[in-house]
């Protein structure tokens, strides 16, 4: 058994868990003061890392530049979607919802594809890609500041709900909209601020994620592997969501491990999340932190 | 009842029966016999491509019947259809080549082994439901994808496996005017079908668990039971409309069954309305013509100025899709109900035309 193989991906496991869990944190974002399960997450990330590639090779902006102008152009895109698009689903069934979600995602898929193509882009050098060893274990500086950067955003995550004003209106409106908004909070507001800050926090995530691996349409594919990090941690867990990204992104390159040593099955990489998804599903549905609902007649 | 030429201005249905023919008055009936004959005409005159497209809605049509009756009448989600649609195809293709059943019995077969799968999955369903149901689906498209690409003995792997014509007492259904027919005969037949079934007890025990799931508890109807029954009447379906597919291609590859299709068959039920059996077939034609409309409009546009741009002529496989996310859209926000409701509105108006009251 190559225990330094192994020892070496489950770090790289934990650095892209990480970045499964800030996606899965705005996914709970949105989930627990909107009430809507969005399956075009990951097309946050795809247009983001695009539109600021854009900045970045097209007008040749600096990177600092470049990447606060796609922070202002995700959040204005993220509000303005729940105006225009969520706003009117406010009320119908789930399956509308999901199916609007989902409407969004192949529609800005493929309008990405169209506008930049299929083939990966890389962005211009921003950091040294050279790599550092930390206990002798090799670890690239981009990942690390990966890492840095998710801990960053969620360090303010927490700071903003706890101590800012309006992350305060926000758990007030997902603990209950109708004591929220007679208390004199703009419902509105939230639903449209928790979209925008989803889209924004997601867009540095795919920008992120595009520096180390280059910006493909394959990034969408994230806002799907958020699925079984979120339903492990528990659907209205924010917690739940980074424990859960951790564990999937550790789990998924451990069975690739074990895969290319034992078993040759193949594939285990982007698979092996799903049968741990339908596991979860089958045994404990509410996930690790998740709150079990409870209906009453 | 059934005598009547008309409907009456009002319900005056009196007993079940009434209440459960499938055609309500003579006319109707007049005009769905009229309307199948015309069908059975259609490939003396139509051309090639036209019947290519009426035989790709007979098979996507059955499959998104099935959509309907789970995601329409039982209100449980699926984004699993398309993985269920393929399975359909390889399993028909694999039961004739390995087992060297005639076609004509592995269409069915096929559909059963799809249903059994199909309950499989729709196991946790009997506990979960809305999103949590919608996730376990996905990671079905993609676990069945997987198993498609990975299992050579029963997909042929990456290479795909060769499906036999129909054939029936020597006849060899295998060019497009002969095997109209056999798509024609299995959507007419799976219709009915699936109109007798919301007509049962089984149909109503559907509608129940999706208006109020607690109340049908309480009345009576078993929710696991009739949970996993729509998901394997749901896949039974996929499977048909898959295996027929498959026979009129006669090659099956793993590329085509992706969750792009599984969306396509939620728009087509979500286009022609939830929990109507009619606005289904008019989702599906719909989406159907609506990529060769996209396509004719490009071409069209190569006599105008503007139609010559390479962006519009080499992304016209973005734009299809991109519609298909965008017509999702618009229907959900502006029609909800789905063309059938647009058309029971249609027909409101004319009902009384010169006067409006």
């Amino acid at each position: 058994m190559n225990v330094e193989l192994l020892l070496q991906l489950i770090t790289n496991g934990f650095i892209v868990g990480l970045l499964y869990g800030v996606v899965g944190m705005c996914f709970v974002l949105v989930y627990k003061s909107t009430q809507v399960v969005n399956f075009a997450q990951g097309e946050f990330l795809l247009v983001g890392a695009w539109v600021c590639w854009a900045f970045l090779v097209y007008m040749e902006l600096p990177f600092f530049v470049g990447f606060l102008l796609t922070l202002c152009f995700m959040a204005v895109f993220g509000v303005l979607l729940q105006m225009i698009v969520l706003r009117p689903m406010i009320g119908e069934p789930i399956i509308s919802v999901i199916m609007v979600t989902i409407g969004l995602s192949i529609f800005f898929q493929s309008l990405t594809k169209w506008i930049f193509g299929v083939s990966p882009q890389s962005y211009p050098q921003v950091f040294d890609t050279q790599s550092i060893s930390i206990f002798g274990l090799n670890v690239e500086l981009a990942y690390l500041m990966s890492t840095v950067i998710a801990l960053i955003i969620m360090v303010s995550f927490f700071l903003f709900f706890k101590y800012s004003k309006h992350g305060l209106a926000m758990r007030a409106t997902a603990f209950d909209q109708q004591v929220a908004q007679s208390l004199g909070i703009s419902v509105k507001h939230v639903f449209a601020m928790s979209w925008g800050i989803a889209s924004t926090v997601s867009a540095t995530a795919g920008v992120v994620i595009g520096m180390v691996n280059g910006v493909s349409d394959s990034l969408s594919s994230i806002g799907i592997k958020v699925f079984p990090a979120v339903i492990l941690g528990g659907l209205d867990s924010i917690v739940g969501a980074i424990v859960g990204g951790i564990v999937i992104g550790v789990l998924e390159n451990v069975a690739e491990f074990f895969d290319s040593q034992y078993l040759h099955i193949g594939n285990m990489y982007d698979i092996a999340p799903f049968y741990v998804l339908l596991i979860i599903l089958w045994f404990k549905p509410y996930g690790l932190f998740g709150t079990r609902d409870i209906e009453r007649v | 009842m059934s005598s009547l030429a008309m409907r009456p201005c009002g319900d005056f249905r009196t007993s079940y029966k009434a209440d459960n023919t499938i055609f309500e008055t003579k006319t109707i009936r007049l005009i769905t016999t009229v309307v199948i004959a015309i069908a059975c005409l259609a490939p003396l005159v139509l051309d090639g491509y036209f019947l290519t497209l009426f035989i790709q809605i007979a098979y996507l049509g059955i499959a998104a019947l099935g959509l309907n009756i789970l995601v329409g009448f039982t209100g449980q989600i699926s984004l699993g259809h398309g993985a269920f649609f393929g399975f359909g195809a390889f399993a028909s293709a694999w039961l004739n080549t390995s087992f060297q059943i005639p076609v004509v019995l592995c269409i069915p077969l096929a559909g059963f082994l799809t249903m059994a799968v199909g309950m499989l999955f729709g196991m946790p369903a009997a506990r979960i439901k809305g999103l949590y149901l919608a996730i376990a689906t996905l990671a079905a498209q993609f676990i069945i994808e997987d198993f498609f690409a990975r299992a050579e003995w029963f997909s042929g792997g990456s290479s795909g496996s060769m499906a036999a014509p129909v054939n029936l007492f020597g006849f060899y259904f295998d060019t497009d005017q002969s095997f109209y027919f056999i798509a024609l005969f299995a959507l007419v037949f799976m219709y009915i079908w699936g109109c007798n079934l919301m007509r049962s007890r089984d149909g109503r025990a559907f509608v129940a668990v999706r208006d109020h799931y607690l109340s049908a508890e309480i009345m009576g109807v078993k929710l696991n039971k009739y949970r996993l029954l729509s998901f394997g009447i749901s896949s039974f379906y996929a499977g048909i409309g898959g295996a027929i597919y498959a026979h009129y291609l006669g090659y099956v590859s793993a590329e085509g069954f992706t969750i792009l299709m599984s969306i396509q068959f939620l728009a087509m039920v979500i286009i022609g309305g939830l929990g109507s059996i009619k606005g289904t077939l008019m989702g599906v034609v719909f989406m159907v013509f609506l990529p060769e409309m996209l396509e004719s409009i490009v071409g069209l546009m190569k006599y105008t100025d503007w139609g010559n741009i390479p962006m519009v002529t080499d992304g016209l496989a973005y734009i299809k899709e991109m519609a298909i996310g965008l017509v999702i859209i618009l229907f959900l926000i502006f029609e909800p109900e789905g063309l059938a409701h647009r058309w029971a509105q249609i027909k409101n108006y004319w009902k009384f035309y010169p006067f409006a009251y």
